[in-house]
């Protein structure tokens, strides 16, 4: 399989995101109002400037309309994707893609999610008609599969599986208290982790991320435009995008400690960017952590960790915000809940101010490393889709 | 010789206390316990795993010309309910399937007209009973399905107990019933019933006798059964059997389980007869009906696995009268803040039957690996349509990993979803049912069971589920 990758020849020069969290007094149309306005005068043009948009949004519109008409774009194209909870990321893709192949110079990819209308607790989507016989089972359900299988194969005991899924849960509230866009800003002590309400499997209310509506925006031109815009411009270095053959389920084979739609997501992402070791070349790491041992097992599966290491490299902080490779130094989907849309945008939006030193300096990452990765997850293990990103501040 | 060729029965696992009704209650305690369909069985599912435990091990060669299903709770009306038996046990297209519905009578009515049909008939008696709260229909009845294969036997399928005859009167008379639409049964007081039934019974059961030409000594075993307790004593009382042949009645046990019941009863004896026995089932419902067998040889070697006592003592005894109640519809609890289950769609249901009722998934003729659900690309090797049936329903599998779904909708919460490896290839991810959610681990043996998975709409989803092994 060719993936030949567009490195350097795009880049990100305006980005919105409006903080995540209950607006109830906000609609849909005012979230994407407000993240695409922020990102064109965060690139210096207006909405006039922009030839064509990807709205991406798993179940708040259909079609471009959704976008087009609250801010009566004028005849532009808009395409409406959907890729599960990678929506915002897959919404990106395609914009770059679009500017890479020369058809347009200026794009942008928005998303979006209105969760909060729905007035259900977690994620619902709505299933095509069937034939009945799919098992009804919620997402904290799918994903709290990984937890015992992996301390099972890796001997790691209850107890200390505990501490480690409590550690990322801790971790992420951290670092969301002191982003004033994250849904929930105050810390939240291990104990109160540990100790909270069973939802499925060995994972508590704390070890699943919140329900939010948020919407996030980047503008993209080619590379060589990028310089006219702004001086600071984040250049595009690897998209992978990778659905997988929903084997898990049915397949005996298959352990539950492992996403390998990410293994090869990532893998096709660092040859894109020619990244040969991704710990020690990424500032920074924002991962779907929509449960805790997501993100365990994603450390693992992005190349961060070697197999079977991830939990104690997780006890020992390496991926605290301090540490040797801060992982969701945002907040993550702990701290922003999952407006699915626009998850993917509001990762890259950590690495558009982290990279470009814009971050508030209480969790500004002291680094002169150029390289941000964003990955972001949709489906469930053993059957799902993966996206990569790697973006950097130099062209390579 | 026409008569049983094969049977089984069906007891669900749960059983409420009557204690436990007592006590909600505050009412006087009755004496033992009934059993209770699940939350997710109704008569239909119960009566596909009774006939499954009938079809097991019976020769391939018998052709079942039809199926015939009785139940005093149809989970449809207008609807066949019987064709959703025939589609879990994977019938031959041309075997027929009736439903024989609304009374308890139905079940003696269908199992005689199995029995003098000819060729080869499945019958599944089934019923899901109950009554107002506190009321004796609520805990004297019980729940349970029994399945005959009726025929004129062969050398590789013989009977097992062959029918003498079948005697019957009838009469029009207002001792119990029920308006369509409602869940609980109104009735006249049974000393009116105790009056209208007596002559009936003596008339039916001294034709029996006298067609069969034996007198009341040579029945080895009598069981007698109806929905009023109280006739059905006064039955036995002047019938002047043998104590020793009078068959426990299982009213300790399980309760009366209405149209089901007579058939549970048989089961239960032919568990356990002797060949050349002559047994009785009378049945007081609406008249009475007295059938005769002579218990053949042939039944030494084609019980029922499991038996009815192994079903009544695998149980679990500690289901609470509030979940007995959620279940039944009749405590409306709050719900979790999630969307309900959608109702199955008819076309896709009907592509997918074989999958959907009968739980066949396919086999790659390329590499050998089971898919499930049935599929054109094999999961393995890619090959397309390169598959054969292979039917897993009766293959037992190991729970791989599992997970308790406390935020998932039920109406016995935490949903217990299992991965499972089924013993020679295969995984799917599914429900485990009659389970106690706690004792759930890795490694524990399962076999399928047919259940309702939901009900929307009017629509009952029927689908099947894993529940931990009941022997091996």
């Amino acid at each position: 399989m060719a993936s030949h990758g567009i490195r350097d020849r795009v880049a990100i020069v305006g980005m919105g995101c409006t903080p995540f969290g209950e607006h109830w007094d906000k609609g849909v149309d005012d979230l994407v109002l407000e993240s695409s306005t922020d990102a064109v005068k965060s690139a210096g043009i207006t909405v006039d400037d922009v030839d064509a948009f990807w709205l991406g949004t798993m179940g708040s519109g259909i079609s471009g309309l959704t976008l087009s008409r609250p801010l009566h774009l004028d005849y532009r194209p808009v395409s409406r994707l959907e890729n599960m909870c990678a929506t915002g990321s897959e919404a990106f893709r395609n914009a770059c893609y679009a500017v890479a192949s020369g058809a347009y110079d200026v794009v942008m990819a928005v998303g979006v999610e209105k969760l909060k209308d729905t007035n259900f607790s977690g994620l619902a989507m709505t299933p095509p008609p069937s034939d009945g016989t799919q098992v009804e089972m919620t997402a904290p359900a799918m994903f709290s599969l990984l937890a015992p299988a992996y301390a099972e194969k890796y001997g790691v005991d209850e107890g200390q599986m505990k501490d480690v899924l409590t550690h990322i849960a801790w971790k992420n509230h951290h670092n969301g208290a002191l982003n004033p866009r994250a849904q929930f800003r105050r810390e939240v002590s291990k104990d109160a982790i540990a100790c909270s309400p069973l939802i499925a499997g060995p994972l508590g209310i704390f070890d699943c991320s919140g329900v939010s509506d948020g919407s996030a925006a980047a503008v993209i031109v080619r590379s060589e435009d990028a310089e006219r815009l702004t001086d600071n411009p984040l250049y595009v270095k690897a998209l992978s995008f990778v659905a997988g053959p929903a084997s898990g389920p049915i397949d005996p084979a298959y352990d539950y400690t492992t996403f390998e739609e990410v293994v090869r997501s990532a893998t096709d992402a660092y040859q894109q960017a020619g990244v040969q070791n991704p710990r020690q070349e990424l500032a920074l790491a924002e991962v779907h952590d929509c449960f805790t041992p997501t993100e365990l097992v994603l450390m693992e599966d992005l190349g961060f960790s070697e197999r079977g290491t991830a939990w104690q490299e997780v006890l020992d902080g390496t991926f605290d915000l301090d540490g040797e490779l801060p992982v969701n130094p945002d907040g993550g989907l702990k701290s922003f809940g999952h407006p699915i849309g626009a998850s993917g945008l509001r990762m890259l939006f950590e690495c558009w101010l982290q990279l470009r030193h814009e971050a508030p300096a209480e969790r500004q990452i002291d680094t002169d490393k150029t390289l941000g990765l964003t990955h972001n997850l949709g489906g469930a293990p053993g059957e799902c889709v993966s996206f990569v990103s790697i973006v950097g501040t130099r062209v390579t | 010789m026409a008569g049983i060729i094969a049977y089984g029965a069906y007891v669900p696992y749960f059983r409420l206390q009557r204690a436990a009704i007592a006590e909600a209650l505050g009412v006087p305690a009755a004496p033992g316990e009934r059993a209770v369909a699940a939350y997710d069985e109704d008569a239909t599912s119960m009566g596909v795993e009774a006939a499954r435990i009938a079809l097991r091990g019976l020769d391939p060669s018998v052709e079942l010309s039809s199926a015939c299903f009785a139940t005093s709770a149809p989970p449809y009306l207008d609807k066949t309910n019987c064709t959703a038996i025939h589609a879990a046990l994977d019938l031959a297209d041309s075997a027929a399937a009736y439903d024989m519905v609304g009374s308890v009578r139905s079940g003696a009515g269908a199992l005689r007209a199995g029995l003098e049909s000819g060729p080869p008939t499945l019958v599944v008696l089934s019923d899901v009973r109950s009554g107002r709260a506190g009321g004796a229909d609520e805990s004297g009845s019980g729940d349970a399905a029994a399945a005959f294969v009726c025929g004129e036997g062969t050398e590789v399928a013989p009977v097992l107990a062959e029918l003498i005859c079948w005697a019957s009167a009838t009469d029009e008379f207002l001792d119990r019933w029920r308006e369509p639409g409602t869940d609980h049964s109104e009735g006249w007081e049974e000393r009116f019933a105790e009056h209208a039934y007596a002559p009936l019974g003596e008339q039916a059961f001294t034709d029996a006798l006298k067609e069969a030409g034996v007198g009341l000594d040579a029945v080895d075993r009598l069981m007698v059964t109806g929905p009023q307790p109280r006739a059905v004593r006064q039955f036995l009382k002047r019938s002047g059997a043998k104590p020793e042949a009078i068959v426990d009645d299982l009213s300790a046990t399980v309760g009366c389980s209405g149209t089901a019941h007579a058939g549970l009863l048989l089961a239960s004896v032919l568990d356990v007869a002797e060949p050349d026995e002559l047994v009785a089932v009378v049945v007081l419902a609406d008249g009475a009906d007295v059938a005769l067998f002579r218990v053949t040889e042939a039944v030494l070697g084609r019980r029922a696995t499991p038996t009815v006592a192994d079903q009544i003592d695998s149980g679990c005894n500690d289901l609470s009268y509030a979940s007995f109640l959620t279940w039944r519809g009749a405590l409306v609890r709050e719900p979790v803040r999630r969307p309900d289950p959608v109702r199955p769609s008819a076309p896709p249901a009907l592509r997918t039957e074989d999958w959907k009722f009968a739980f066949i998934g396919s086999r790659c003729t390329e590499c050998g690996a089971r898919n499930l659900p049935p599929a054109r690309v094999c999961v393995n090797c890619r090959a397309i349509d390169a598959m054969e049936e292979e039917p897993l329903a009766d293959v037992d599998a190991t729970v791989r990993t599992f997970t308790l779904d406390r935020l998932a909708p039920s109406l016995n919460p935490p949903v217990v979803a299992a991965v499972l490896d089924f013993d020679g290839g295969g995984r799917y991810q599914c429900e485990l049912t009659d389970v106690d959610a706690g004792s759930v681990a890795i490694g524990d043996r399962v076999e399928m069971t047919f259940r309702r998975v939901s009900t929307v709409e009017g629509v009952h989803n029927y689908f099947w589920k894993a529940r931990p092994k009941r022997q091996d």
